[in-house]
């Protein structure tokens, strides 16, 4: 699978989170407390909002609209009323750049 | 503020609530379910500080909830017997009938407490003493706010047309959603959920929705039978102490929440997408604002549910230039609603629309022929 230039390190910002669009997708892009960067699905698997719009406390994304929480580094749904995991993609940092490699 | 706008869709149709009807089935084909709705512009580093999880507020707020739980149901006991204790289990039943339902409310969304297992425990005492299903009721409540006031898709609107005003008054007292709510419970431990149930509640959360209805029940059950056996032993009127500590003060204490709650929508629009038009923001006494935990910010709460209870009054200092203006007391926001109430025992159709601030954007509009009204600039 290629990996993809999706954004500059600095976008975004740490325990933050970002959207990013691609091949009439979106995805979350997002960087932990730790300085990782995690990808998922952009959308909640409740109903169809921007995860980009939520909260990110310690590793954990949080749904604007109904407040269900993500793992964002495994996908794992931890708080009603999510209950379907998020799907996940391999990120990584090269030179500055955050790749993510897309299935 | 105008009186004059109908701001529903314009075929005139019964009002059908139900979940399974067609208003619900119609409310999906012209898009008002699961809609877009306006939101006002916060920039997002501010946001991202109002939306900033704290433990310190709800377990300072929490710590005095239940320290005046004890200190005030230790008096209605103490005084037992004498007048004094009368305002003792009036304050008890407020802080256990009313402030349970903000309680539920915040640690429902999970924005009370930065640590979520912090949450849950309230949420599910809170949960108890409100007499809701905590399984049921967190996902009724998602879906109100996907669909605020939206007939047909919200399970949680107050004022339903035609508006039975006996009702509202009994509500008050909570006579008859106490033993609506224990009928709900009482059929959930049974192992069964309603058909509307079945239409917001995920089919893998069933069991968990049994499971806290039986624990509500089994707890009723020991508080009735040793009142009973209390009664039996010769404590005479006494042997009513367990109810008023526990269950009762759903019905005498709950009176704070009905009248904060009942605000919260009435008199305004059903069937829009922007929630300046079907909700409401008014200021009220400092008392009041605790026990119900600042959702007198209605409006910014809608808009912004992952705003802390603690950070609505700064929510509401960076948006209030496009709502609004807030009722200036709980007696102001009566006054308007009940006005509008009346009229919409007349006609259904009709429903309060507040001039915006010169200001504000424009009412959101996209699913309505109204034109927005402004104040002069």
């Amino acid at each position: 699978m290629p990996w993809i230039d999706a954004c500059a390190v600095d976008d975004v910002d740490e325990e933050d989170v970002i959207r990013w669009d691609h091949d009439d997708r979106t995805y979350a892009i997002y960087r932990s407390p730790d300085g990782a960067f995690y990808c998922t699905d952009g959308l909640c698997t409740h109903e169809q909002v921007h995860l980009a719009d939520g909260l990110v406390i310690d590793n954990e994304i949080e749904c604007p609209r109904h407040n269900g929480v993500f793992d964002y580094r495994t996908g794992e749904a931890l708080r009603a009323p999510v209950c379907v995991n998020l799907a996940t993609y391999d990120a990584r940092v090269e030179a500055g750049r955050v790749l993510i490699q897309i299935d | 503020m105008s009186d004059t706008a109908p701001l529903h869709d314009a075929a005139p149709m019964a009002r059908d609530y139900s979940l399974t009807g067609p208003s619900g089935t119609r409310a999906v084909e012209i898009g008002l379910a699961a809609a877009q709705w306006y939101h006002s512009d916060v920039p997002r580093k501010m946001f991202k500080t109002l939306i900033k999880r704290r433990d310190g507020p709800a377990m300072r707020d929490t710590a005095i909830w239940v320290g005046l739980h004890i200190l005030f149901a230790a008096g209605g006991i103490y005084f037992w017997g004498s007048w004094l204790c009368v305002p003792f289990w009036f304050a008890y039943g407020v802080l256990y009938g009313s402030a349970c339902d903000s309680r539920w409310h915040e640690c429902g969304h999970g924005t009370a407490f930065r640590t979520r297992w912090m949450n849950d425990v309230v949420y599910h005492i809170a949960s108890f003493q409100v007499m809701r299903n905590p399984v049921n009721w967190r996902w009724s409540h998602a879906r109100h706010h996907t669909d605020t006031l939206i007939v047909g898709r919200d399970p949680e609107i107050a004022w339903m047309h035609p508006i039975n005003l006996v009702l509202k008054a009994l509500a008050f007292v909570g006579v008859v959603e106490t033993w609506q709510s224990l009928r709900v419970l009482a059929r959930n431990a049974m192992g069964q959920l309603s058909p509307e149930e079945q239409t917001y509640i995920p089919e893998s959360e069933w069991p968990k929705a049994i499971f806290w209805a039986r624990v509500h029940m089994a707890i009723y059950a020991v508080v009735l039978c040793v009142s009973i056996g209390m009664l039996v032993v010769g404590q005479g009127w006494a042997s009513i102490i367990p109810i008023l500590l526990i269950g009762g003060p759903r019905v005498y204490g709950c009176w704070h929440f009905v009248m904060t709650g009942l605000l919260q929508h009435g008199g305004l629009a059903e069937n829009v997408i922007d929630h300046r038009l079907n909700s409401r923001t008014l200021y009220m006494n400092p008392i009041s604002r605790w026990l119900y935990w600042n959702m007198n910010y209605h409006v910014e709460h809608h808009m912004f549910p992952m705003v802390p209870y603690y950070a609505l009054p700064k929510l509401h200092e960076q948006i209030k230039h496009d709502l609004p203006k807030p009722n200036t007391s709980i007696w102001d926001a009566y006054r308007e609603m009940m006005r509008a109430v009346m009229r919409q025992r007349q006609d259904p159709d009709y429903a309060l629309r507040k001039e915006l601030p010169p200001t504000a954007q424009p009412y959101n509009e996209a699913l309505h022929s109204e034109v927005p009204e402004r104040s002069p600039a």
